[in-house]
């Protein structure tokens, strides 16, 4: 088939574009490490608690290292679920250090929902039968909120919580 | 060849119009609809009477992107069909009974919507579950649509009998190729909706799938956005070069371009899927590089446009380097819709790269910045584009004329639409990037800080979606004007020629055997071993929940 001489030109340029386009991205996920959020580690949706992530005394904020945490939370339609405080209450609140590593582990109760901390790159999808998990460096202090952003029901805008990352 | 001052017999016509009642009546609603929303998310109003704002989103994306799109492009496809390969009194009642199934399968779901027991959005995702009769309205949709198909496919076929040795007309070619897209690409959302949702909303079954249903709805939420698209750049391609006195500058590059996009929007639906659990990131990666292949058909189809403009302004005697863009009809809104339609492609465009790029796809994910972009490529290329059409499409079908007064409305709904949109769909833009969500109502998010600089976004939104809706109004009334009230005449139904110049069509690109085989090489090559995989390592299923979508 015959092209014109400019369209070679064009073509070209633009085929040669998406090849270097790719192969930055390419470069990113499997040299660099950085994919996108894809944990594999399935669970009973309707028996969360029986996973030693999720077990009642796990979730929330836990120290694992110097400067490193997890975090484990429970979604359910309209809430994170981040634990109980000593005297019992619920936890409305996940304060980190900044600088800290934090893994960020997830997994639903009922429906899908998001997991988005406004402001920064962690962002991943909650489904049921699966733990969603993303690792990153909280390394600018402020008051973020960590919000749902995939519809799950009539109160879904109301799922929301602080995330403050403190200056120690 | 094709007389171009003859337009449809009147059977032919009344199908047409048909489908375009249709599509026309859900643009007002869903319109409605999206103001509303502008409205509650801005804080400025309040739903009376306990209704819901997923109720109304719910109703503004199952009517605008199930039902107008499918409507108006199948009707259109008639169009084309009939005026280019003609069309039986058989085929006529077949399509006459698809226009009918689906019609039967929107009403159905639409009053399902209404009565308040499918808030589960237009994408469904389960285990959110809506009523049994939502999920068979939308299989019915379906259903009707592939008789469409076939009836399609038919035409062609009895036309390429006929005329032995003889190369398909242009636009009867692109009408079938995103035919082929549509039957493929439904046969996963079909797969899900009959097997797996009738039954576990029925009660059946007690848990479903989620991420089988998820992925078996991807496989068709991509190819249905050039499902959406294709029937656009059948009027650029083959419709424009007519309405500006030029001619197609090639019609193999034309083939070309619309096979590359059936072989390639179909095996990438991962890239919707990017933050999800439970799919491996090196299968997301394939169907990431598989996604970037549709840029080489849209690079040719920038190039083809921008060449038979230049070639039509040098014809009439326009010079230098930008002379040419004065030769262009400026003032026809047949003409200036569909462009402004194809300028904003450049920016919708590019944000498609910017979501589909892998890792990237978390800084925009669910935001508003998603609904920014798909507010450009379907809600302006694609439905500024469709306006463009109806301009002569339903003056031509009605037996009237297109007068110069709705022309000069046309071209204010058009620059309404454009400035409207710029507001809206540019505050969503910049809205998502500091993370306000999509699909949510109006929130202040428990206090927070972050939320309080969204809202003057959000306000922005509702002042682009007003005017937005202005435009709305503006082309349901010349549509009606042009059905009922425009003077009787003769309406141009334009068809353009292959340029002199054009090198002949080589045979293999009507290959259809070819081409339906590398595209379903390329769908189970991306989708075979990802999709055992997750069927192997599913986890146990998910009952279903309707009590918190009330
Ligand atoms: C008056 C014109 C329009 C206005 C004011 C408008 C407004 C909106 C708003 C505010 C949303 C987002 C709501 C949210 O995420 O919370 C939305 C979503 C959407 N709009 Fe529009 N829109 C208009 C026209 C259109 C057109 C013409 C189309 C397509 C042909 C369209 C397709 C959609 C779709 C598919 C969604 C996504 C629904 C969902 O997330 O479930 N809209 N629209
Ligand atoms: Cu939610
Ligand atoms: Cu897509």
């Amino acid at each position: 088939m015959h092209l014109h001489k400019y369209e070679k030109i064009w073509l070209t340029f633009g085929i040669g574009s998406l090849i270097l386009f790719l192969t930055v991205i390419g470069i990113g996920a499997f040299y660099k490490g950085s994919q996108p959020p894809s944990h594999l580690a399935t669970i009973d949706p309707q028996n969360v608690e029986a996973h030693e992530a999720f077990r009642e005394e796990n979730l929330g904020l836990r120290k694992v290292g110097d400067n490193e945490y997890i975090v484990s939370v429970v979604a359910s339609a309209f809430n994170y679920d981040l634990g109980k405080d000593e005297e019992g209450n619920a936890i409305r609140e996940i304060r980190i250090p900044v600088g800290s590593t934090v893994l960020f582990q997830v997994t639903t109760k009922d429906v899908i929902h998001g997991f988005e901390i406004a402001g920064t790159n962690v962002n991943m999808m909650v489904e049921p039968g699966y733990i969603n998990s993303l690792e990153t460096v909280m390394d600018k202090p402020g008051t973020y909120t960590l919000i749902c952003n995939e519809y799950c029901g009539s109160g879904h805008h109301f799922m929301a919580t602080k995330v403050e990352v403190f200056e120690p | 060849m094709i007389k171009n001052s003859v337009a449809l017999n009147k059977l032919d016509s009344k199908l047409v119009m048909a489908h375009m009642y249709v599509a026309f009546i859900s643009l007002f609603i869903g319109g409605l609809m999206g103001l509303l929303q502008t409205l509650v998310r801005s804080g400025t109003l309040v739903l009376p009477f306990g209704i819901s704002y997923y109720q109304l989103l719910t109703v503004h994306g199952v009517i605008l992107a199930l039902v107008l799109t499918t409507f108006f492009i199948i009707g259109f496809q008639f169009a084309l069909m009939s005026k280019t390969v003609g069309m039986s009194d058989k085929q006529r009642d077949s399509a006459w009974f698809g226009f009918w199934i689906m019609l039967f399968g929107t009403v159905t779901t639409a009053i399902t919507i209404l009565l308040g027991k499918a808030n589960v959005l237009y994408t469904f995702y389960a285990p959110l579950k809506a009523y049994p009769t939502f999920y068979i309205g939308l299989a019915l949709v379906v259903v009707g649509s592939w008789i469409g198909c076939f009836t399609n496919f038919r035409q062609l076929y009895v036309w390429k009998k006929k005329h032995p040795g003889e190369k398909s007309p242009l636009l009867a070619f692109m009408v079938v190729i995103n035919m082929l897209l549509w039957f493929i690409a439904t046969l996963g959302v079909a797969a899900t909706v009959i097997i797996q949702l009738i039954p576990w909303s029925l009660g059946m079954v007690d848990t479903v799938n989620v991420l089988v249903s998820r992925t078996l709805f991807w496989y068709f939420g991509h190819p249905l956005v050039y499902f959406w698209l294709l029937p656009a750049y059948m009027a650029w391609y083959a419709i424009i070069p007519k309405i500006i006195g030029g001619k197609i500058f090639s019609d193999s590059l034309a083939r070309l371009a619309f096979v590359l996009f059936l072989m390639f929007s179909i095996p990438v639906g991962f890239h919707h899927q990017l933050t999800e659990p439970g799919i491996d990131p090196v299968w997301k990666f394939i169907q990431v590089v598989l996604t970037f292949m549709v840029i080489i058909p849209s690079l040719l189809t920038a190039f083809s446009m921008f060449a038979t403009f230049e070639v039509t302004g040098r014809s009439k005697g326009y010079t230098g380097l930008f002379g040419w863009l004065k030769g262009l009809p400026w003032k026809d809104v047949r003409f200036f819709a569909p462009m402004v339609g194809m300028i904003t492609f450049i920016p919708a465009g590019t944000g498609g790269i910017i979501n589909a790029s892998n890792q990237m796809n978390q800084v925009v994910h669910n935001t508003i910045w998603v609904t920014g972009h798909f507010h450009l490529t379907v809600g302006t290329t694609v439905i500024l584009t469709f306006f463009g059409i109806s301009y002569w499409l339903i003056p031509s079908l009605t037996g009237r004329k297109l007068t110069k007064k709705i022309n000069t409305l046309g071209m204010i709904q058009t620059i309404v639409w454009a400035f409207g949109m710029s507001i809206m769909s540019g505050s969503m833009h910049i809205a998502g990037l500091l993370g306000a969500p999509r699909r949510s109502s109006y929130s202040t998010y428990g206090g927070s800080e972050q939320a309080t600089e969204w809202i003057g976004y959000q306000i922005a939104q509702a002042i682009g979606g007003s005017i937005l809706f202005i435009g709305i109004i503006l082309m349901v009334y010349i549509f009606f004007y042009m059905v009922f009230a425009a003077p009787k005449g003769q309406e141009e139904f334009p068809i353009a020629e292959v340029s002199e110049d054009a090198e002949p069509t080589p045979k293999f690109l009507e290959n259809w055997k070819l081409w339906i085989g590398i595209t379903v090489a390329l769908i189970l090559f991306a989708y075979t071993i990802p999709f055992l995989d997750i069927i192997h390592h599913s986890p146990p299923g998910s009952p279903g929940f309707d009590k918190i979508i009330r």
